[in-house]
């Protein structure tokens, strides 16, 4: 392999970022400009939304079900197990919920979205695309971004009531707790600032994974080999960029609403 | 068109050229590869220009320069009145609306059918349903794959993915064709069927045309047939029968235009890797 000296490789990645930005930037200005490409949303939400749920309420009800068995065990030891249903209810809405369930559909559609866009690339379909008169970023991307930023809102909440599911049912057949303890746990400490969290980070993330499956798919270089590296590339950038945001963005709400450390 | 609009527009002044393409002393690198080092012709409308060269001369780029699909690093592109060279990518959609690409391994689009490939600009021009699909019709049938509509690109030979190709670019009769390669990797017959396909639409609806082949042999049929309307076909042009075939070559070579011009000075060049080239 060839050497390359540190300043080259800062500067593919300044480039990098920059198109990436640049990308981003071109995927919202989109949404106020006329073509909108209403049919290409509408199959990219079937594709994202329809096709991503079963993952979404498989994960989301496990979740749920293996935190409220996880926090029994340390509850318990404080003799306060009744608030399982709070423990359960504020780490599946401000985190697991829509952490879990973005990192799924990454794994499944970032992916998707960068081999589809890739082999279109190396195939010069993309190329015809444009000479045919339409902008690929219109086409393709903002469909894509639109669709992942709705779909992955509604697809954070139906993980949150699965794994608030998940959890009711472990404590009522395993932790010996009624019903009414769970839920009335549950809902009574979710606070606005949680839900906020809980339904500004799908918002975001569902953004990173679309933007970064599409800016992969439309920069892949070198036919068929392209097309897997930009493939897992992308899957591993938009889980890794999710857990960082992941982390400011709490940060960010926690300040606004004055509970910050 | 926009009489109205544009300030006393740069086109007026575009130096010599009827409104075909001009390139104009055009370089471009990939890095390190400097493909293009000063290319400089002119196609004019209703002309058809062949362009010879070996892998990796330049080519195709020069088609994709002339879309501005890339962009030069110096030199002016002029296509249909237009600098192409120096116009935003939002700018130039409207332009390539007016030429029609053929690429190289056709670049159709899979998901599509046949039919929604070949409509594909109609539909995003918003054209009416029932000339879509009498325009659809009758490009499918110019290249005879009329039968093909609802079968996907995946299931048609290349060759008859080159004419859906062909299909796709000359559905909206746009002012110029380029065409990339058209006969490569096909087998004679078929070749010589869609070189057909060319001097039927340069004869019978008088486009301009830029041709990369790397077929001497598809040049020269290009430049001594005609197509008669009347039987249908492509006739050689014969002592008793002259024809202006509105044919002209060009050569490129190490990132330069080493010859242009038309058949018989082609043939009483005395440069040596043009005669081998064409020997
Ligand atoms: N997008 C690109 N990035 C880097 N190099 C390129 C690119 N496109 C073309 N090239 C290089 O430019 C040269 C000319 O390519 P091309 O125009 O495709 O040649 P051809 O005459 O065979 O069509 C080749 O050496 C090719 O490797
Ligand atoms: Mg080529």
């Amino acid at each position: 392999m060839a050497l390359v000296s540190p300043a080259e490789i800062v500067k593919g990645n300044v480039l990098a970022i920059q198109e990436y930005s640049v990308l981003a930037g071109q995927a919202i200005r989109n949404i106020f400009r006329q073509p909108r490409y209403v049919a290409d949303i509408l199959q990219q939400a079937d594709l994202i939304g329809v096709g991503s749920l079963p993952i979404v309420v498989l994960t989301g009800f496990f979740t749920g079900a293996v935190l409220a068995l996880q926090s029994s065990a340390t509850l318990v030891k404080f003799g306060s197990l009744s608030l399982t249903g709070q423990l359960v209810s504020l780490s599946m809405v401000r985190e697991l919920g829509p952490v879990l369930t973005s990192l799924m559909v990454a794994g499944r559609n970032a992916s998707g979205m960068a081999s589809e866009l890739g082999s279109m690339k190396v195939t010069e379909q993309i190329d015809a695309m444009r000479a045919l008169g339409t902008d690929p970023t219109k086409k393709l991307v903002t469909p894509r971004v639109v669709s992942s930023v709705v779909m992955l809102f509604f697809l954070t909440i139906i993980s949150d009531l699965v794994g608030l599911a998940g959890g009711w049912i472990v404590s009522l057949l395993m932790l010996g707790l009624n019903s009414y303890q769970f839920w009335n746990q549950a809902y009574q400490n979710l606070v606005a600032q949680d839900v906020t969290m809980g339904l500004v980070k799908p918002v975001i993330f569902g953004f990173i994974i679309s933007t970064v499956g599409c800016y992969y798919g439309l920069s892949t270089k070198g036919g068929t080999q392209g097309v897997g590296r930009s493939t897992t590339q992308a899957v591993v950038a938009a889980s890794v960029l999710i857990l960082v945001v992941d982390f400011f963005v709490t940060r960010l709400i926690m300040s606004w609403f004055g509970s910050a450390v | 068109m926009q009489l109205s609009s544009s300030p006393a527009s740069a086109t007026a002044e575009a130096p010599g050229n009827d409104l075909g393409i001009t390139f104009e002393d055009v370089q471009l690198a990939f890095e390190q590869n400097k493909v293009l080092r000063g290319v400089s012709f002119n196609l004019r409308r209703g002309e058809t220009k062949v362009l010879l060269g070996i892998a990796g001369a330049g080519k195709s780029t020069i088609l994709k320069l002339a879309l501005g699909l890339m962009k030069p690093d110096s030199g002016r592109i002029d296509v249909l009145g237009e600098e192409v060279s120096s116009m935003e990518e939002e700018d130039l959609f409207a332009l390539r609306r007016r030429v029609g690409m053929v690429f190289q391994e056709s670049a159709l689009f899979d998901s599509l059918t046949v039919e929604e490939n070949v409509s594909y600009r109609l539909r995003e021009e918003h054209a009416p349903e029932d000339e879509i699909k009498r325009r659809v019709v009758e490009a499918l049938r110019f290249v005879e794959l009329e039968h093909t509509l609802e079968k996907f690109p995946s299931e048609l030979s290349g060759g008859m993915r080159r004419r859906v190709a062909i299909a796709r670019a000359i559905v909206n009769e746009p002012e110029v064709i380029l065409y990339d390669s058209p006969t490569g990797g096909l087998d004679p017959i078929t070749s010589t069927r869609i070189i057909e396909l060319v001097v039927k639409q340069r004869d019978v609806y008088k486009t301009s045309a830029l041709l990369v082949t790397h077929r001497l042999q598809d040049a020269f049929t290009l430049a001594s047939s005609y197509f008669d309307p009347k039987a249908n076909e492509m006739r050689p042009v014969t002592k008793d029968n002259p024809k202006n075939t509105n044919t002209s070559f060009m050569i490129l070579r190490d990132g330069k235009v080493i010859f242009d011009g038309n058949a018989t000075e082609l043939a009483c060049t005395n440069d040596e890797y043009i005669r081998e080239f064409i020997s």
